[in-house]
């Protein structure tokens, strides 16, 4: 019982918390570029507003662009609730694996594509088409951190990856783990469209892919599919932090190790979202047809992962 | 309840030759639709039932007739639970490309034969269900090449058409070439002359040297390889499953290939068992190619049939990676898990036969609306069709792999089949799972484009054609067949923890290794030593949940919702001239992979003869020819017309010539029976 009630805070937390990490990044951005910014919670502003306007939906359009919010919000709450976040406690207690996470949150993207085509707009099409080329090209780099995480852990599953790493923490400083989480942590650039590879700024340019794709949706669809996109944002992000750097987080569903928890998981969270709002400046947009380079550079990096995690034992 | 078995057995092949032989003498066209689908359906049914106890109980059923056609060794049926499973398979799918068929050859009334049409379908139905029960050499390849020859005819339908003619043409040859492999490899099992039952093979396998073992695999893969249309012995696949009418091409793409996988099950795992490693590596090399080949060139292509027909030898690729993982570990002495692997891969067999069905039923259903395979010329067909674009959803999220389908649940066990041959401490293995597990990554990942593509050109935004937007859904019969194919692809994959047990079952008894894999842990999906687990089941109940929940509660604070023009940047009215097309769907990943399609493309402006600079029309036309194709069977084919312009030198038409010839046949005739005298 008091599993079910840690999933369901888990949840809340993670739809209560998600919106604040892309606010926070874009008020970082503009204070490193020496603008006042938005404050972090303007998300929460946004969604508000969003909910409350009317929808414009085009007359093209099926049941499939109505629907397409509904799933990509509630696949990527559901992944939400069962990564690690503030607990990993052992044990069945979570609906799947990494594999299960990965696959949930492409099925979000793929009727997200859908979504884009249904409208019949050049720029839906054109989002759609990039979104899945990209896709496409960082699943096997997801695929191949995780056996490097497996190989360690002798599993998939979260649990089992988060207390091997908590148990030996050399093995988390080690070649292996780092790569992979250089590998896992471009992917996480280029699912959750950031910089080099896609523009959460601009609307309407000819280079953009995420924005293209949504960009037929207005009101209270939009406010999801957003959500769903900062939630996306939120679980790579809780991926990164929880699977290669544990510290902190709770192993059993005791108040006080659940309070240091989450005081951990938010500084790591601020900590790597502080990182990729520094990077953003940094660095320029990729053309599109460069992006596969970065993209096979990531995966690259995980076969090293997987080789020096083997040479390793 | 128990059912009298070789009476059902008797009783499909009946159903059959009926079927067959009714369909053949009809006296109207309508009559011989109904006799072909009639025979067809009722001789599935009985193959279902018989399929059916087999599983059920666990116990073998044997029917053996030495005194029917002796001379080559009788006719012997035996059917174990392994052939019970694909016996299913080809019947289930059978019964329902029947009832679909009967109003999806009404287009054919009047125009060519159903009479011979008909013969051809039931022959087909009796040659897959009998290739699972054979139990001796000669009924394999009679049942084997019965299958073979009456695809053929089928695939020759329209043969009219010279690409119908063209596939058959290929079918014909690769069909035969792995035919002919098909001949030594049983020979070279025989333990003596005139010992061709199976289980004569089965214990003569065990003394033959490693030598003789892996010459018997290598044979059996490249014979059931070319069946199952694995690369490169595909190029038969991809022309000859879109020439047949769409219910024919659900059972070659839903079944008739997967009795390549069967053959290969037989052969390897159970009459030779455990094998060096390298059969296993072999197995996955040829897995990862035809994955990411089938789904690479799925992706660029822009008929419908053809693209499903690709995505085909994508599937046979995971099921094969499957196989070959299992036999890697088999071969290091990890039978427990082995066992996942070969599980999994009978698992995808079943899922792809479900998913596939429909996927080609559906594209059948839009063929008739739209009068088209061409995707360039489709759209908006969801709003004509919408039972159809459904199934047509169903089908493509299961064969990208989402879950909580069917297709999720079977390469989720795959890559942990995969991952656990990362453990064994070998270089090579420690190297090579890993690779494999980023090559079905990366094709699940083109996978979903390639059916984001098929589904969202095709069905969504506005029709490009008159006729697509004129598209309707044909008679409510057609929906039996999408419904009962579309509930099994949900079912198979909510419940895919109780479908792994009972494949699991199925292994054991074949591979004879106890099982201590926990199959089915209730709701959850596990892997080898249940370290890993996921529940497609409560996966799905989350995500319903969660949505319904959003939509209650944006329903409840209630939103106006205005239907308007798609914004298009101030122009004045939208055309279907302006979404995006197939082939643009596809470019990026064709630039990104241009190093292995290699397109010609051709570019040309024509401008008036008098000004330059006013150009009239601008033709630009690509084209891609799979390479494979090119660098492999080009020179064969080369070779073979070469050999047969030279022979016909000989045939110069002159009556005078061929006298010649025959007294020169003569006189070599009596003077080599002077000599062996």
């Amino acid at each position: 019982m008091s599993r079910a009630i840690a999933i369901l805070f888990q949840t809340l937390l993670a739809a209560g918390l998600a919106p604040l990490v892309g606010g926070f990044i874009r008020w970082v951005k503009a204070r490193l570029n020496g603008r006042r910014g938005a404050p972090p919670w303007q998300p929460y502003y946004d969604i508000q507003k969003l909910l409350g306007k009317e929808a414009v939906v085009s007359r093209t359009a099926s049941w499939i662009f109505r629907a397409t919010p509904f799933v990509v919000f509630s696949t990527s709450l559901v992944v939400a609730s069962f990564v690690p976040l503030v607990a990993a406690p052992a044990g069945r207690f979570i609906a799947g694996d990494l594999f299960a996470a990965v696959y949930l949150l492409l099925l979000g993207t793929f009727f997200l594509a859908l979504a884009g085509l249904d409208t019949g707009s050049p720029f839906g099409g054109m989002g759609a088409s990039r979104e899945m080329t990209v896709v496409a090209l960082t699943e096997p780099t997801v695929a191949l951190s995780i056996v490097a995480l497996a190989l360690n852990a002798g599993s998939t599953s979260f649990s089992q990856i988060v207390s091997r790493t908590l148990a030996e923490p050399a093995a988390a400083l080690g070649p292996g783990h780092l790569l992979a989480f250089a590998a896992l942590f471009i992917v996480t650039l280029a699912e959750t469209g950031r910089l080099p590879v896609d523009n959460p700024a601009t609307h309407l340019e000819l280079t953009m892919i995420h924005e293209a794709m949504v960009l037929e949706y207005s009101g209270p669809y939009l406010a999801l599919v957003e959500w769903g996109a900062s939630l996306k944002l939120f679980v790579f992000l809780a991926l990164a932090v929880n699977l290669f750097m544990p510290w902190g987080i709770a192993v059993s569903l005791a108040p006080i190790p659940l309070a240091i928890g989450l005081v951990t998981f938010v500084v790591k969270i601020g900590v790597l979202a502080t990182a990729i709002a520094v990077l953003e400046t940094r660095v320029a947009k990729l053309r599109l047809f460069r992006v596969p380079e970065l993209l096979s550079a990531s995966f690259v990096l995980a076969l090293l992962a997987v080789l020096s995690t083997f040479l390793a034992r | 309840m128990t059912v009298d078995r070789s009476a059902a057995f008797l009783f499909m092949i009946a159903g059959y030759v009926a079927g067959a032989i009714v369909a053949l003498i009809a006296p109207s066209d309508r009559i011989a639709r109904g006799a072909t689908a009639i025979g067809a359906a009722s001789g599935s049914v009985a193959g279902l039932v018989t399929a059916l106890a087999v599983l059920a109980t666990g116990d073998r059923f044997e029917l053996v007739r030495p005194d029917m056609i002796a001379v080559a060794g009788g006719v012997a049926i035996q059917l174990d639970s392994l052939g019970a499973l694909f016996l299913a398979l080809v019947c289930s799918v059978g019964l329902f490309a029947a009832v679909y068929g009967f109003t999806y050859t009404a287009d054919y009334d009047g125009r060519r034969s159903l009479r011979f049409f008909g013969l051809m379908f039931n022959a087909f139905l009796l040659g897959m269900s009998l290739v699972p029960c054979a139990a001796n050499v000669f009924t394999f390849l009679f049942a084997w090449e019965l299958m073979a020859v009456a695809s053929y005819f089928l695939v020759m339908t329209e043969h009219e058409s010279s690409d119908a003619r063209a596939a058959g043409l290929w079918y014909a040859a690769m069909t035969h070439f792995g035919f002919v492999l098909l001949l030594p490899m049983f020979l070279i099992m025989a333990p003596a002359a005139g010992a061709t039952a199976f289980v004569d093979l089965r214990a003569g396998a065990s003394a033959l040297p490693p030598a003789a073992r892996s010459t018997v695999f290598a044979l059996a893969l490249a014979a059931f390889g070319s069946k199952a249309g694995v690369v490169p012995l595909h190029v038969w696949l991809p022309r000859a499953h879109p020439a047949a009418p769409s219910h024919v091409s659900a059972l070659m793409s839903g079944v008739m290939i997967k009795l390549g996988v069967y053959g290969l099950l037989r052969v390897t795992s159970d009459f030779l068992g455990t094998g060096p490693a390298w059969w296993g590596g072999l197995v996955l090399a040829v897995g990862s190619l035809s994955a990411l080949g089938g789904v690479l060139y799925a992706l660029t292509e822009n008929d419908l049939k053809r693209l499903l027909a690709y995505s085909s030898v994508e599937n046979v690729g995971v099921i094969f990676l499957g196989i070959g993982a299992a036999l890697v570990l088999q071969s290091y002495g990890l039978p427990a898990l082995a066992m996942v692997g070969f599980g999994a891969a009978l698992l995808h067999t079943v899922n792809h036969a479900c998913f596939k069905t429909l996927l080609f039923l559906a594209a059948g259903n839009v063929l008739r609306g739209a009068r088209t395979r061409n995707m360039e010329q489709m759209g908006g067909l969801i709003k004509g069709m919408p039972v159809t674009a459904m199934a047509f959803l169903i089908g493509s999220a299961a064969a990208a792999a989402l879950p909580p389908l069917n297709g999720f649940a079977s390469e989720w066990m795959v890559f942990q089949a995969l991952l656990s041959g990362a453990q064994i401490a070998k270089p090579e293995v420690a190297i090579g799972s890993p690779l494999a597990v980023g090559v079905l990554a990366l094709t699940s990942g083109l996978a979903a484009a390639t059916f984001v593509k098929a589904f969202g050109i095709s069905f969504l935004a506005m029709p490009r054609s008159d006729a697509a937007a004129a598209a309707r859904e044909p008679h409510w019969s057609a929906w039996t067949a999408l419904g009962a194919f579309a509930a099994a692809t949900v079912v198979l994959g909510l419940f895919a923890p109780s479908a792994i047990a009972a494949m699991y079952r199925i292994v054991e008894s074949v591979t004879a290794t106890p099982r201590n894999v926990t199959g089915g842990g209730g709701i959850w999906l596990l892997s080898a030593h249940g370290v890993a687990a996921v529940s497609p089941l409560l996966i799905a109940v989350l995500v319903a949940s969660v949505a319904f929940v959003a939509f209650a509660s944006i329903r409840a604070r209630g939103f106006d919702v205005r239907v308007a023009d798609t914004w298009g940047c101030g122009r004045i009215r939208q055309t279907a001239r302006m979404e995006y097309t197939s082939s643009a769907f596809a470019e990026p990943l064709r630039r990104i992979f241009s190093e292995l399609y290699r397109p010609t493309e051709d570019f040309s402006v024509s401008v008036h003869p008098e000004a330059r600079l006013i150009i009239r029309s601008i033709t630009y036309t690509t084209r891609i020819v799979p390479w494979i194709e090119k660098a492999l069977y080009e020179p064969v084919t080369r070779g073979a017309r070469a050999i047969a312009a030279s022979v016909r030198r000989l045939q110069a038409g002159s009556v005078h010539l061929y006298l010649l010839y025959i007294a020169a046949a003569l006189m070599a005739a009596l003077a080599s029976a002077w000599w062996f005298e």
